[in-house]
């Protein structure tokens, strides 16, 4: 009787094994995975609106390429780089990956960056900012879509500072993207003859922001820049409006997303300076798509919401012009094309990963201003995608100066 | 008795043809990191009766160590586990003689609170990396021989290396060691009035764990190639209380039983049901505490003891 | 500027406050847990839960202003969420106007008063004292014709609905989620431990000094704030094993 348990146990542990094997993907599909933040302080930014958004571009480019069915796998990185490392690695092996559309969350992407570059396959950052990504941490197989830290800093920054906003305080998420995001705005700052007065380093999705904004107040700085994204942006905001200090300090949002502003509220979120990569509603272009996710979504899409759309396209672009999923091909091939859709127009990839294409500096409407559902920003400035990415740093060996 | 030995040996000869069945060998290689991980706790809690709350600590600290030797240093594997698993000894060994003059709940918190300092340390310090930690560690070549670039390489070390801790801890239980450490688990004013200098035994029970758990750490760094706070985190000290508990504790193949079914409900089943994951085990684990007390192996054993 | 330790003169009365707060939040936790521990036995690990769950009910008996019938059949067999909101419609409802600041002061208050409260029943009242014999003799209580296990169930769940309570108080003050009590239920342990295991004035006191102590730390060296009840809990642990209000 014993050994006949034990039998069993192991033919049950035998049998799960063959099952888990059985739902790996065959070669005659092109697999492309998202591994982005699903239910953290970052998943109204892209996530499940994310993935809609990438199953809408391979609808639109006909379901396949090269003959082979287009499909997609997603997870839930839960903001841990272990757990975004581990499954873009298992998926490399098992699955057959071809692309990776990597979430928000700098830390996570760093680490999966790593993987990229040793088992070979495309990484394209879609929500993470760190600039770090095609700096020190930049891989071949790296492209950072969207926005990047020094784009942010480069917009917003010196629209304050030129109006009048001279001495900064940082309250700065306490990981990679917070600790870039404060450098990048501090060099910007002092550039344009700002000062940098302090700085508080805030966990990841503190519960309670009033102690440090305490001491942001007590600084006596001009402005307050908000280096952290998500619910951690609206939160500070929101408890900054609670506690008067917008009164004496004005806030400066290094990055927020229309689905921020959209939660805060135009009476909180009135006169923020932001930039972002893409808005729903500059051109008829963009006004299309958002009116196609909207019907699926019944909310605008984000700047990452639109630009995972484009990511995904332009990678299937890339893969038919070279007839193969052979990822030093694909990727010589995204170096040498242009992007013209709704994202971006006339971007292309630099040497070092970044994909360049213009940024726009906005300012958040009053309620008054606002004439329409998600009509909140007014453009102060179209910057370039020289202007908004900056040269080439030289960290990145694949790029010279 | 022979039943078991048989079983013992259907079990290796599965984990040794493991790869050739299809199974993923960088998810047999967490596992087997686990199981160590949590015979290592069991050698403390089955055979020790010490509930540590902070046994993430050695685990972490020797993962860090490791992989700081490898990156910062270009240490090779062999050397760097051995170093990885020295800082978790001497943790083990800081640890456990505060934690050891106190018992039960007390016990758990003083190992939790200092767990939680060491926890700070891999956090702050300038060499690990803080919220990402350290990232891209290499693997290297055994002694400069042997790549272990390739998984069945890695697999069959960390094999090795597990089938190693798992003799060892057989060995050590049974050694004259072990008897006077269940006496004083079963009696602890008995085994004083016999004369026995309880905290020496206790602490070297202790250290022992530390240290295994230290190379379960150092190991599970070098297979993923990267190391993080999570090693470290209360949540993973959580974790291997339950998978020992869950397996059956003072039993030899209960904490392995335990990893098991945790790590495959963590990877598998995270996939279908998302962040319903922890519910499940949470689950798994309130019925496994109502209806069988002594875990999945002890419960067997028990079965068994009766027929 | 006038610096004390570093710390501005101008930012000390806010951040003493601050401090209270999460005081007051720590000492209602751990008031809840040393009554569970002191009187039961029970080491209560489920009471971030029901901390969170307090925190919950409170925002949604906000929200869905009729309490829905089957978010009260969820909470019902949950005292804390039938007592969450009742605490929510009683008193809470018309503190949600209130300026932050001022909001804040309340939770000290009430925290003080709730404290105060069990304190007193516990170790003042009839019920109290056959509370406390039933720790020292339940089988004798037994005989004596006093429900044990009744009042048993009552004792735990008086402690649950303190952390319930504390998570009310909270829910407008902090960010609500569901992994806020998983974090602060070690703390609390520590709390508790640091107090002394079983001791309400331990609880309560211990509660409040250790929010000053964090608080203060956020300012002097943010990084260590997570730390610093860990590393005083060490201490006591060494030094005062049995806690500071504890009995050896």
């Amino acid at each position: 009787m014993k050994l006949q348990t034990l039998a069993m146990a192991m033919a049950a542990a035998l049998a799960t094994a063959a099952v888990s094997r059985a739902a790996l993907a065959a070669a005659d599909q092109i697999v492309i995975g998202d591994i982005d933040d699903m239910s953290g302080v970052y998943a109204d930014v892209l996530g499940a609106g994310g993935v809609e958004a990438i199953n809408m571009a391979i609808a639109d480019f006909g379901g396949t390429v090269l003959g082979k069915k287009i499909v997609t796998l997603s997870a839930d990185h839960q903001n841990k780089p272990d757990i975004g490392a581990s499954k873009f690695r298992q998926w490399a092996d098992e699955a057959g990956l071809d692309l990776l559309l990597g979430g928000s969350n700098t830390g996570v992407n760093i680490a999966m960056a790593k993987v990229a570059a040793v088992k070979k396959v495309p990484l394209f950052v879609i929500g993470a900012g760190g600039a770090s990504l095609t700096n020190e941490d930049c891989t071949p197989y790296t492209v950072h879509y969207v926005y990047d830290t020094t784009a942010l800093a480069n917009g917003t920054a010196t629209a304050i500072v030129n109006a009048g906003g001279k001495s900064w305080f940082y309250l700065t998420a306490d990981y990679a993207f917070g600790t870039q995001l404060q450098n990048a705005a501090s060099k910007v700052v002092e550039a344009h003859g700002g000062k940098n007065v302090g700085a508080v380093r805030v966990p990841l999705g503190a519960a309670d922001f009033s102690s440090f904004l305490l001491q942001a107040q007590a600084s006596g700085a001009q402005v307050l820049g908000l280096a952290n994204a998500g619910t951690d942006f609206s939160n500070s905001l929101k408890a900054a409006n609670e506690f008067g200090i917008t009164r004496t300090m004005k806030p400066a949002a290094l990055l927020a997303f229309l689905t921020d502003i959209h939660s805060l509220g135009l009476k909180t979120a009135q006169g923020l300076y932001l930039t972002t990569g893409w808005y729903w509603d500059l051109n008829p272009d963009t006004r299309a798509y958002a009116k196609r996710y909207f019907a699926k979504m019944n909310r605008q899409p984000t700047m990452d919401q639109a630009g995972i759309y484009s990511a995904t396209t332009t990678y299937l672009k890339a893969v038919k012009a070279v007839g193969s999923t052979d990822s030093d091909k694909v990727m010589a091939e995204l170096k040498r094309m242009k992007i013209n859709d709704m994202f971006a127009s006339g971007g292309y990839l630099r040497a070092d990963g970044v994909m360049i294409h213009d940024m726009y500096v906005m300012q958040v409407k009053s309620p008054q201003e606002s004439k329409y559902p998600w009509d909140y920003y007014k453009m102060v400035k179209k910057m370039n995608g020289e202007e908004a990415f900056g040269p080439v740093t030289g960290l990145c060996p694949l790029a010279s100066k | 008795m022979r039943s078991t030995g048989l079983f013992y040996a259907l079990t290796a000869l599965f984990a040794l043809c493991a790869p050739m069945l299809g199974l993923y060998p960088v998810f047999m290689m967490q596992l087997l990191c686990f199981a160590m991980f949590a015979c290592a706790y069991n050698l403390l809690l089955g055979f020790g009766r010490m509930l540590s709350f902070g046994h993430a600590a050695f685990f972490g600290s020797a993962a860090y160590a490791t992989s700081w030797l490898v990156t910062a240093h270009a240490w090779g594997p062999a050397a760097a586990i051995l170093g990885g698993v020295v800082v978790s000894g001497a943790l083990g060994l800081a640890i456990g003689a505060i934690a050891i003059r106190r018992h039960g709940i007390y016990f758990a918190m003083i190992t939790l609170a200092l767990a939680q300092l060491a926890y700070f340390v891999c956090l702050e310090a300038p060499f690990t990396g803080g919220e990402n930690g350290l990232q891209g560690v290499p693997r290297g070549s055994l002694l400069g021989v042997l790549p272990l670039r390739s998984d069945l390489a890695m697999y069959y070390l960390v094999l090795a290396a597990f089938l190693a801790v798992f003799v060892f801890i057989r060995r050590v239980v049974h050694s004259p060691f072990g008897q006077v450490l269940k006496a004083i688990r079963d009696n602890e004013s008995r085994a004083i009035s016999l004369g026995y200098d309880i905290s020496r035994y206790k602490l070297v029970a202790f250290v022992l764990s530390a240290t295994l758990a230290g190379l379960a750490g150092s190991l599970k760094a070098l297979v993923l190639g990267f190391v993080t706070l999570s090693d470290v985190q209360q949540s993973t000290s959580g974790e291997v209380i339950l998978m020992t508990l869950l397996g059956g504790t003072g039993t030899f193949f209960g904490p392995i039983v335990g990893a098991a079914l945790v790590v495959t409900l963590q990877q598998y089943l995270s996939d279908i049901v998302g962040g319903w994951v922890t519910a499940i085990i949470g689950a798994v684990f309130v019925a496994c505490v109502l209806s069988f007390r002594r875990g999945i192996v002890g419960e067997l054993a028990a079965l068994r003891l009766r027929h | 500027m006038t610096e004390i330790l570093g710390i501005p003169v101008a930012v000390i009365p806010g951040q003493l406050m601050l401090g209270l707060v999460n005081g007051s939040f720590y000492a209602m936790l751990s008031l809840g847990l040393a009554l569970i521990f002191g009187l039961m036995g029970v080491v209560n690990f489920a009471h971030g839960a029901f901390y969170t769950l307090g925190a919950f009910a409170a925002l949604l008996g906000l929200q869905w202003f009729g309490i829905n019938y089957w978010i009260a059949l969820l909470l019902a067999p949950l005292v804390v969420g039938l007592l969450g909101i009742l605490v929510e419609r009683l008193l809470l409802r018309r503190l949600y106007r209130l300026d932050p600041p001022l909001y804040r002061a309340w939770v000290i208050i009430a925290s003080v008063v709730v404290c105060f409260a069990t304190w007193f029943v516990i170790e003042r009242t009839r019920l109290g004292a056959t509370l406390r014999a039933a720790t020292e003799n339940a089988p004798l209580l037994q005989a004596f014709g006093v429900n044990v296990p009744l009042l048993m169930a009552a004792t735990y769940g008086g402690g649950v609905a303190l952390a319930a309570l504390a998570g009310v108080l909270a829910a407008p003050v902090v960010l609500v989620n569901s992994h806020m009590g998983t974090s602060l239920v070690i703390v609390v342990f520590a709390v508790v431990v640091i107090g002394g295991m079983g001791s309400m004035l331990g609880a309560i006191v211990s509660g409040l000094v250790l929010g000053l102590v964090e608080g203060f730390t956020k300012v002097i060296y943010p990084e260590a704030s997570n730390i610093v009840v860990f590393i005083i809990m060490a201490l006591v642990l060494i030094l005062r094993p049995a806690g500071l209000f504890g009995k050896e």
